[in-house]
């Protein structure tokens, strides 16, 4: 842990956003995970993902539960809300969240161990009700934060610290999410922000629940020959399957491509996402043959990543399911909020 | 990019800007850690060693270092670097038994020095401890040169000039006063010295030949004579309305001594605007504050003379235009006159060797400057050196200090019978500065606080005492500030590219974004694609070697790096550590140079 902070001397060509806001204004706290941590890249990504973004700190909310991972939400966007869940059960307060004021944008972070061993339940219902959130899981395949089991994403055969083989099976996040019906479903890598800001940007875009699984080495505990998921392992078996770019809804579109070698997906928020490259008869948008796609590449040891699957139009979005109005909740007129007792009682009539 | 050489001690010297751009490369940050220790006798012995008069260069040094400050590329001003040396020089204790001491036993080798400025006195000082008898041949009848007589006394007091002279002639030299010498052949025939440097000045202030010169002779002065005729106590007033023409230091110093004579309304003339100016801005900013006004775009055309006494001079107005480029272009206006009871001409100094025969194989190229070899100064005549102004005209103390060193090395040589090109190359030294895990042998915690302001002795004051030095030196609260100001630039990030994992900790974390991971190419196409366009090319990008996972090199652009070592505090293999450079330069007789404690 560095006892400094972070020098305020900045670079003089940092770009200001639209806000008048540059990159050093998204950042939080020192960061006190070990030093080469991935978590710290994917922190710094996020950073960027923000800012490039024009998101201003204060209409966002960072949420997370237990685990490394799960504190650096204090090492970045120092002005925005947060709050710091029981383990597993950030997506429970980010459902609240969402619920109450559907004006924030919500980014929650965890683990591979506090989404899915301890809070694979929770995680899978906000899925299910397809909350308003970016979701960053930190795959590290082991329990950083105490020391190093294995975690629920660790791949059967892959090697502890102390050169133990794990027996289980394991999640994969993305298939998961698959299965339960999610509406963005991306894999990254914390060595590869060229390939994670832009994912990150759309995330924050999409209307609805947006998982990134980014693998992320541990480099204290599952950095060693044997690992599946150390710095080299990853490195050896990425496989940057799907290319694209976040193309914001200010942004004039100007570059005009042959018909058949992009695909554009609309986001609700004007946005688009435009895929550049994708394997030979790979649909983002079909989570069938995705899925198919994703258990046969997967098989041989590839670590397919990039957007994987986005089908903004697939579920609607929590409050759109269950009809709540535009406005905020926080936002209402106290009385129009809690109509009292006499209106629950009408309404209780009407039930019976 | 071919990776770079880090083992060529050049790479990290430049990294530390200040002791790059000082002439006798000055370890500014290793003193600047010796005052925030309260270590003020090493600070001050550490800096004798490469630059000789830390008191009085504390106060005059013309600072090269400072704009060269790589502070100025994060924070509006330079580390005061100059006036810190002079808390060293102000709060140090007795240095007399720690200064270097001439053998009784001499080496049998005569050395004869032709002035006694700062130039001869470092050949004296680096010459004496090796054994050397040593002459100096002094017209006036003091030491100095024109730190004495041209340098006024409320900028540079006179005890701190003597104190740091005696500091060599005490250990024997054999200085001749009143002395001038009048035929170099002469002495050279005489053949009492195996060697003779020639540390003579640039002495003769230049003319301005316009009408009105000679009836107004009594009251146009040239600026450099003035000066030393005040600090010998033969002039000591002046008429109350003073032109002073030309706007350089020397300017400067006139008029500020104007001020302190009985001048009343005192202009410096300037003929370009004040970009072009060749004054130190603070020596500006000094004279502004005694009122002194400063008239740009005005060109002398005549002297006016009445009744055979000056009245005042004319002038030729114009009207200046810089363009983008910074190209001036001057349109005439109309003529102006301004009166005036005296003129100070301070446009200039040229050298002049009238006691140098032309016939005994000196060569001087045609603007009589005498044609030497860049490194070793040695004149086209064999065992005959100049240093300081007399070699490259006027320039100032800490290059005239350098040049001392450089022809003492010579002249070493030159009696060792070691041919004059064999000069040690500097080395260094690289040190690691971990202490702990995240604990460092230097602050590497950044301090935002701006460049201390010194104090000046009230106006009246200064303007009634003539010798009252202006600058009353920082107070400890404000060195305690000021220290904090420099970025530590010799402690260095080292790089060792096998032991890389590329986790991109370092990159994240750097605050000025120096660092980038990426695939090689030439510096052009790499200073545009970094994690920031590296544009000042006058500062080096760094490249690694291959790294082992994906080839891909470390590139770090020296330019902004704080020294704050949060790369090599983030890194989780030691790949980046923060190593203590120190550059290893040679003196006469001395391979190396060690640090002062
Ligand atoms: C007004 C003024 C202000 C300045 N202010 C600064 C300043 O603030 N900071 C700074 O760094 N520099 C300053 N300088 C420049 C600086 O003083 C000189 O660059 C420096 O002194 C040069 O040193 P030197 O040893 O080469 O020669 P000098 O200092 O010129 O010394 C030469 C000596 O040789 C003697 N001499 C000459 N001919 C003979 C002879 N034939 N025989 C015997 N002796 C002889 C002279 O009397 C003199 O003592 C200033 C110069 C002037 C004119
Ligand atoms: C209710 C509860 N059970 C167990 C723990 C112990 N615990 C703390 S962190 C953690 C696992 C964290 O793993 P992961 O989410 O992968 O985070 P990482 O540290 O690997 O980033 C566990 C089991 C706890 N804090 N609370
Ligand atoms: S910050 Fe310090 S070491 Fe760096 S150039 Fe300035 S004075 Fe020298
Ligand atoms: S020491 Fe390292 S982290 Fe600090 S500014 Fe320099 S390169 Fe960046
Ligand atoms: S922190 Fe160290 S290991 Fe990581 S990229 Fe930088 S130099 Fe390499
Ligand atoms: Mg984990």
């Amino acid at each position: 842990m560095s006892y400094i902070r972070k020098p305020v001397a900045r670079h003089p060509s940092l770009r200001a956003n639209a806000l008048g806001l540059t990159l050093r204004d998204y950042e939080g706290a020192m960061s006190t995970m070990c030093a080469g941590c991935g978590h710290d890249s994917i922190t710094a990504a996020i950073v960027r993902a923000f800012h490039e973004t024009d998101t201003p700190p204060y209409m966002v909310a960072k949420l997370s539960g237990i685990g490394c991972s799960s504190k650096t939400p204090t090492y970045f966007l120092s002005g925005a809300h947060g709050f710091n869940s029981a383990h597993g059960r950030m997506p429970a307060i980010a459902t609240g969240a969402a619920a109450a004021n559907r004006a924030l944008t919500l980014i929650g972070v965890s683990g591979d161990g506090d989404s899915l061993s301890i809070g694979i339940g929770q995680m899978s219902h906000a899925i299910r009700r397809n909350v308003n959130m970016l979701y960053v899981l930190e795959n590290n395949g082991v329990y950083g934060l105490t020391k190093g089991q294995f975690s629920a994403s660790a791949d059967p055969g892959s090697k502890s610290k102390r050169g133990e083989p794990n027996t289980q099976q394991s999640i994969d996040p993305v298939l998961l999410a698959l299965s339960l019906g999610a509406t963005f479903v991306a894999r990254s890598f914390s060595g590869d922000k060229d390939q994670l800001v832009p994912i990150l940007k759309a995330g924050l875009a999409h209307r609805g629940f947006a998982l990134v699984d980014v693998v992320s080495p541990c480099v204290t505990f599952n950095d060693h020959d044997g690992s599946t998921k150390s710095y080299l392992y990853t490195r050896e078996h990425q496989q940057a399957a799907i290319e694209m770019s976040f193309v914001p809804h200010r942004e004039e579109i100007v570059a005009q491509y042959a018909p058949g070698t992009t695909r554009e997906v609309a986001m609700h928020d004007g946005s688009l996402v435009r895929f550049s490259k994708v394997p030979d008869g790979y649909d983002p948008t079909d989570r069938r043959m995705v899925m198919d796609w994703l258990l046969e590449h997967q098989r041989s040891g590839a670590i397919p990543t990039g957007l994987l699957f986005l089908d903004p139009d697939a579920n609607p979005e929590m409050h759109a399911a269950s009809k709540t109005p535009e406005m905020p909740l926080t936002d209402m007129p106290y009385d129009k909020l809690c109509p009292g007792s006499a209106a629950l009682d009408a309404l209780q009539r009407g039930y019976r | 990019m071919r990776p770079t050489d880090v083992k060529d001690p050049d790479y990290f010297h430049k990294v530390v800007d200040c002791q790059y751009a000082c002439p006798a490369h000055t370890n500014v940050p290793e003193y600047i850690r010796l005052i925030a220790q309260g270590r003020y006798t090493d600070a001050y012995l550490l800096n004798r060693q490469s630059n000789v008069f830390p008191g009085i260069l504390g106060r005059t040094c013309d600072r090269p270092c400072e704009p060269a400050c790589r502070r100025t590329r994060v924070d509006e001003k330079p580390v005061a670097i100059c006036r810190l040396k002079r808390v060293a020089a102000d709060l140090r204790d007795d240095v007399t038994d720690l200064l270097p001491t001439a053998p009784a036993k001499k080496n049998g080798k005569r050395v004869a020095c032709i002035g006694a400025g700062p130039a001869s006195l470092v050949v004296a000082n680096d010459l004496m401890p090796l054994g050397y008898e040593v002459t100096i041949f002094e017209k006036l009848s003091v030491p100095g040169g024109l730190m004495r007589s041209n340098i006024p006394a409320f900028r540079l007091p006179e005890e701190v000039l003597n104190e740091e002279i005696d500091m060599i002639l005490r250990m024997g030299v054999d200085i001749r006063y009143d002395s001038p010498v009048k035929s170099l052949k002469s002495l050279l025939d005489g053949g009492a010295f195996d060697a003779v440097f020639v540390g003579s000045g640039a002495p003769r202030g230049k003319e301005l030949k316009i009408p009105g010169r000679e009836e107004a002779a009594a009251n146009i002065h040239i600026g450099i004579d003035w000066l030393e005729s005040v600090a010998f106590g033969h002039t000591d007033k002046i008429g109350e309305r003073v032109l002073i023409i030309g706007v350089g230091n020397t300017a400067m110093d006139c008029c500020r001594t104007s001020a302190r004579l009985g001048g009343k309304s005192i202009k410096v003339m300037a003929r370009k605007p004040r970009q072009f100016f060749k004054a130190s801005p603070w020596e500006l900013e000094d004279a502004e504050e005694e009122n002194v006004e400063i008239v740009v775009d005005h060109e002398p055309t005549a002297f006016v003379v009445e009744n055979g006494r000056l009245t005042g001079v004319r002038f030729q107005r114009y009207e200046s235009t810089i363009d983008a480029k910074g190209k001036l272009s001057q349109k005439p206006l109309d003529e102006v006159f301004f009166p005036a009871d005296d003129v100070i001409l301070a446009i200039g100094q040229e050298n002049a060797f009238p006691w140098i025969e032309r016939d005994i194989g000196i060569e001087f190229d045609k603007w009589d400057v005498p044609v030497l070899d860049a490194t070793t100064f040695e004149s086209t005549r064999k065992g005959v050196f100049f240093g300081g102004d007399a070699a490259m005209g006027p320039k100032n103390i800490i290059w005239a200090a350098e040049h001392g060193h450089q022809a003492a090395i010579s002249i070493h040589n030159h009696c060792e019978g070691i041919p004059l090109h064999e000069r040690p190359a500097p080395g260094m030294n690289l040190v690691s500065a971990k202490m702990g895990l995240h604990e460092w042998s230097y602050k590497n915690d950044y301090n935002p606080v701006g460049r201390q302001k010194m104090t000046h002795v009230d106006l009246a004051e200064r303007l009634r005492e003539f010798g009252r030095e202006v600058e009353v030196g920082f107070t400890p609260e404000q060195v305690a500030r000021e220290v904090e100001r420099c970025l530590n630039c010799d402690v260095q990030t080292v790089f060792t590219d096998r032991l890389c994992i590329e986790c991109d900790a370092c990159v994240d974390v750097c605050p000025v974004l120096c660092l980038t991971i990426t695939s090689n190419g030439e510096e052009e196409d790499l200073r545009g694609r970094l994690s920031a366009p590296a544009e000042n090319l006058d500062q080096a990008l760094f490249v690694s070697g291959p790294l082992p996972q994906t080839r891909r090199v470390m590139i770090k652009d020296e330019d902004l790096c704080v020294h704050c070592g949060l790369c090599a505090e983030r890194c989780p293999t030691a790949a980046w550590d923060m190593q203590k450079f120190d550059l290893l330069l040679s003196y006469a007789g001395r391979k190396t140079c060690t640090k002062a404690a």
